[in-house]
């Protein structure tokens, strides 16, 4: 699925003291496949941002078209079997479990689109594997008695287990083991690959962004920055640095390296391609 | 959605009212609403409304903002005009079916609707001047009038403070709540009461859950900082009147005693009530 951001503003509280505009005529487009980051300093309106990507935020004026369609002119019930495809996971997502047992939580999402229980088991199962947990260890414990992580986990598999196209995720990685972003990080990439979903990643990490995405969406006091490949997006260090944001360490690395060695790329943002350029560099 | 409820909200203006010490601005409204339940006649009705508009004016709170806060209580009005109209014995003026509206139902049904919209907007912008902080700070000087309540006086305030803190804070995180079920495709809007009602559990239960880590939380940072409780407590931020707060206990004197004139006048208004 494409989705068409087309001059959305949004003003939270309008007409009231608390007015305060969070979004400025944003234009961007995300096309079908694709895997999108975003980047910006706390505060910039990224959650807002994707919150009016399935309806849940109403925009102040202009509109989101989803495969051309204008989401904000259908029904309701239409906009209800949109989230079935544009799946979103919060900001700590763990704050959203109730069930009583973790494969209950996790079906509700699938249950909410009406499938069968067989289906239901049955993409309950895959998707508490897919974010790195034992199914049978754990689909009977209460959601509550598990770690920060695995809540983060589960929440994750709740929105996976809607097998949506579109897969928005607001931070899923922050405040994890560096192992336990690594792996999760590793299936969505996967995700992404093997299905050819959308994936539109919020993160504060240049790192992980550099690593994974075809695109960067930069915002900055709810106007966009950049909207291009991280290739020319990195490329941009003392613009980032201005609005609070910076490029991966390893491009810093490589900046200082080209003062000794003239002839070494800096357009680099992963370790890989940093090792690579520098073997080749030190080797002749 | 949630956040239009007007009442109980503090709106900064920095105007003179919202500069008055909460400790007058409580005495006043009381004393406001105390004199709403001795109007008699229109006379009294008329006064109490200047009253309002000017103290409204000096509060350069939009007016809009103000009838906003009454809309939410226009069933209750609605319901008690039509309550009074018909129930109230008396001389009949018309008659709807079985019902009959008499002269004196109408009377008291127009005093009942002024008499409530007075009483929220007179009480809403003591709330819309007063930051909750001040207005708890106020209740708790208040409070050390009253026998038996003024050994609590201050874990009362304490209390009603932080329950004021939390309200928005509540609010927020049920938004957030409802939006990131209704993201894994909870249907809040449609459907039957029954179903409506059972969709509520995917809200409450992790809304429960998160106040009282909330509160546990909370609880545990005062006990870091050794809060206990209100004996030889300080404060950083003393109450005190100034030259604004005695002109207006003046003119609250003068308030009660010419509402309490108006129910002596006797001229008719050229219509019967
Ligand atoms: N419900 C709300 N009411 C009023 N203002 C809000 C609301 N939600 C967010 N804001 C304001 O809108 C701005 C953007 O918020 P948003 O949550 O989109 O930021 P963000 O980029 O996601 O930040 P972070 O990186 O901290 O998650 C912030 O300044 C915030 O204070
Ligand atoms: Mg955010």
């Amino acid at each position: 699925m494409s989705v068409e951001i087309k001059n959305l503003s949004h003003t939270y509280s309008e007409g009231s003291p608390f007015e305060f505009r969070a979004l400025k005529d944003i234009s961007i487009t995300i096309e079908n496949g694709s895997f999108i980051g975003i980047i910006g300093h706390t505060g910039s309106g990224k959650s807002t941002l994707i919150q009016h990507l399935n309806g849940l935020l109403t925009p102040t004026s202009g509109t989101v078209l989803v495969d051309g369609k204008d989401i904000f002119e259908t029904k309701k019930s239409e906009l209800i079997q949109l989230r079935h495809h544009v799946g979103l996971v919060f900001q700590y997502p763990e704050h959203q479990l109730f069930e009583e047992t973790v494969q209950k939580d996790v079906g509700f999402g699938p249950k909410n689109q009406g499938l069968s229980e067989d289906e239901i088991d049955q993409r309950v199962r895959q998707s508490i594997k897919m974010v790195g947990l034992d199914f049978d260890a754990i689909k009977d414990k209460s959601p509550f008695e598990l770690s920060g992580g695995q809540m983060r986990r589960v929440a994750i598999a709740g929105v996976l287990a809607m097998e949506p196209s579109v897969l928005i995720l607001d931070e899923p990685t922050a405040g994890l083991d560096p192992r336990g972003r690594e792996e999760i990080l590793a299936q969505i990439k996967s995700l992404h690959t093997q299905k050819q979903i959308t994936v539109v990643l919020v993160s504060h990490s240049m790192e992980d962004i550099g690593k994974m995405v075809d695109k960067i969406l930069v915002i900055n006091e709810g106007e966009v920055v950049f909207f291009d490949t991280p290739n020319r997006v990195f490329t941009e260090i003392s613009t980032l640095e201005s609005i609070g944001l910076a490029v991966p360490q390893v491009t810093y690395l490589m900046r200082r390296l080209k003062e000794k060695y003239p002839e070494i790329r800096e357009d680099i943002f992963t370790v890989e391609a940093a090792k690579k350029e520098i073997l080749k560099v030190i080797r002749g | 959605m949630l956040k239009d409820v007007t009442i109980g909200q503090y709106y900064p203006t920095g105007s003179v009212i919202h500069k008055l010490d909460p400790r007058t601005k409580i005495l006043f409204t009381t004393a406001f609403v105390v004199m709403l339940f001795f109007l008699n006649n229109l006379w009294g009705y008329l006064a109490t409304f200047l009253i309002l508009a000017t103290i409204t004016l000096l509060s350069k709170i939009p007016v809009g903002y103000i009838i906003r806060g009454i809309k939410g209580l226009v069933l209750i009005i609605m319901l008690t005009v039509v309550l009074n109209l018909f129930m109230t014995p008396g001389t009949t003026i018309a008659t709807l079916g079985p019902l009959s509206v008499t002269l004196e139902g109408l009377k008291v049904a127009t005093y009942m609707a002024l008499r409530l919209i007075f009483l929220v907007v007179g009480t809403s912008i003591m709330t819309l001047t007063t930051s909750p902080i001040d207005l708890t700070d106020g209740m708790e000087w208040c409070m050390r009038f009253i026998p038996f309540v003024r050994r609590y006086a201050h874990e009362l305030a304490m209390m009603m403070s932080i329950a004021l803190r939390f309200i928005p804070t509540l609010m927020e995180e049920t938004e957030r709540i409802m939006k990131a079920q209704k993201a894994r495709g909870a249907n809040f809007e449609t459907g039957s009461i029954i179903s409506r009602a059972k969709n509520l559990i995917p809200i409450l239960i992790p809304l429960f859950i998160s106040a009282f880590r909330r509160a546990d939380e909370l609880a545990t940072a005062m006990e870091a900082r050794c809060y206990r409780g209100g004996e030889n407590r300080t404060r950083m931020k003393q109450l005190a009147f100034e030259f604004r707060d005695h002109a207006s206990l003046v003119l609250m004197v003068m308030m009660i005693v010419g509402l309490y004139l108006t129910t002596m006048i006797n001229i008719p208004l050229g219509f019967p009530i």
